[in-house]
């Protein structure tokens, strides 16, 4: 019995596991690729990410096209580990110590502003292949 | 330390954030905030990350890859929407509020904890 159990176990685990390295090694390169005092690569993880979760958890609710297994690699491994609230939160308190109140808030504002709107936007997307 | 080899750290480390997250979230209700625990939890170890004097590779395996890849925002973000669609505004603005007071707490509580004791 154990042995048929097994890969229904580990699957999903795998699947995971191969979306966080790319979701985590993207977000890092992203991060490179827009260096300077402002955190832009966090920011962009997190619109561009939320905005392709979006699409994804609502077309589970108009079509349910995609398979288990793709959800589990893009959105709970890739979408998941590309976007971040950890680094979020500690570039926002290295602002507020470097830049002042002023630019954390506008951080705060900033990822709040695309992760809702790209949640949004991932909605009307995914209405709209469905 | 070139290229590939940081992307590396970053990624086994984002590997082990997700399938911790994903364990997590097996075993805590949504409704009981699991979002919310990974997204404090994970804010409170980058902090510790962040202050102590680990090197170059354990900064980017743990900080980067770990806590970066165990907390996530797109996930907070479509349950907050989801929240203020489904009715339950004050929850969804508790959730908005919540997250990120609990967050930046928890990076001081850490990087605090991790100062006093390096």
């Amino acid at each position: 019995m154990a042995e048929d159990r097994a890969p229904t176990r580990l699957e999903p685990l795998a699947l995971v596991a191969v979306g966080g390295f790319a979701g985590a090694a993207l977000r890092y390169a992203v991060a490179l690729a827009l260096p300077g005092a402002f955190p832009w690569g966090t920011l962009a993880a997190n619109g561009l990410g939320s905005l392709a979760l979006g699409v994804l958890l609502y077309e589970r609710r108009f079509a349910d096209a995609v398979s288990a297994e793709t959800r589990l690699v893009v959105g709970t491994g890739f979408l998941s580990s590309f976007t971040t609230y950890s680094a979020f939160a500690a570039e926002t308190t290295a602002l507020a110590g470097t830049g002042g109140p002023t630019l954390a808030a506008a951080n705060v504002a900033a990822n709040y502003a695309v992760g809702i709107a790209g949640v949004l936007c991932g909605r009307r997307v995914a209405r709209w292949v469905s | 330390m070139g290229v590939v080899t940081p992307l590396l750290f970053v990624g086994l480390g984002g590997v082990a954030g997700a399938l911790a997250r994903h364990l997590l979230g097996e075993r805590v209700d949504a409704r009981t905030g699991d979002t919310l625990a990974v997204n404090v939890l994970g804010s409170l170890a980058l902090g510790a990350v962040l202050a102590a004097p680990v090197g170059e590779g354990a900064a980017l395996a743990l900080g980067t890859g770990f806590c970066g890849a165990f907390t996530t925002f797109s996930t907070f973000a479509f349950e907050t929407v989801r929240l203020f669609e489904t009715g339950e505004r004050r929850r969804a603005l508790a959730s908005a509020a919540v997250n990120l007071g609990g967050a930046l707490a928890a990076v001081w509580v850490g990087s605090t904890v991790a100062a006093a004791v390096w």
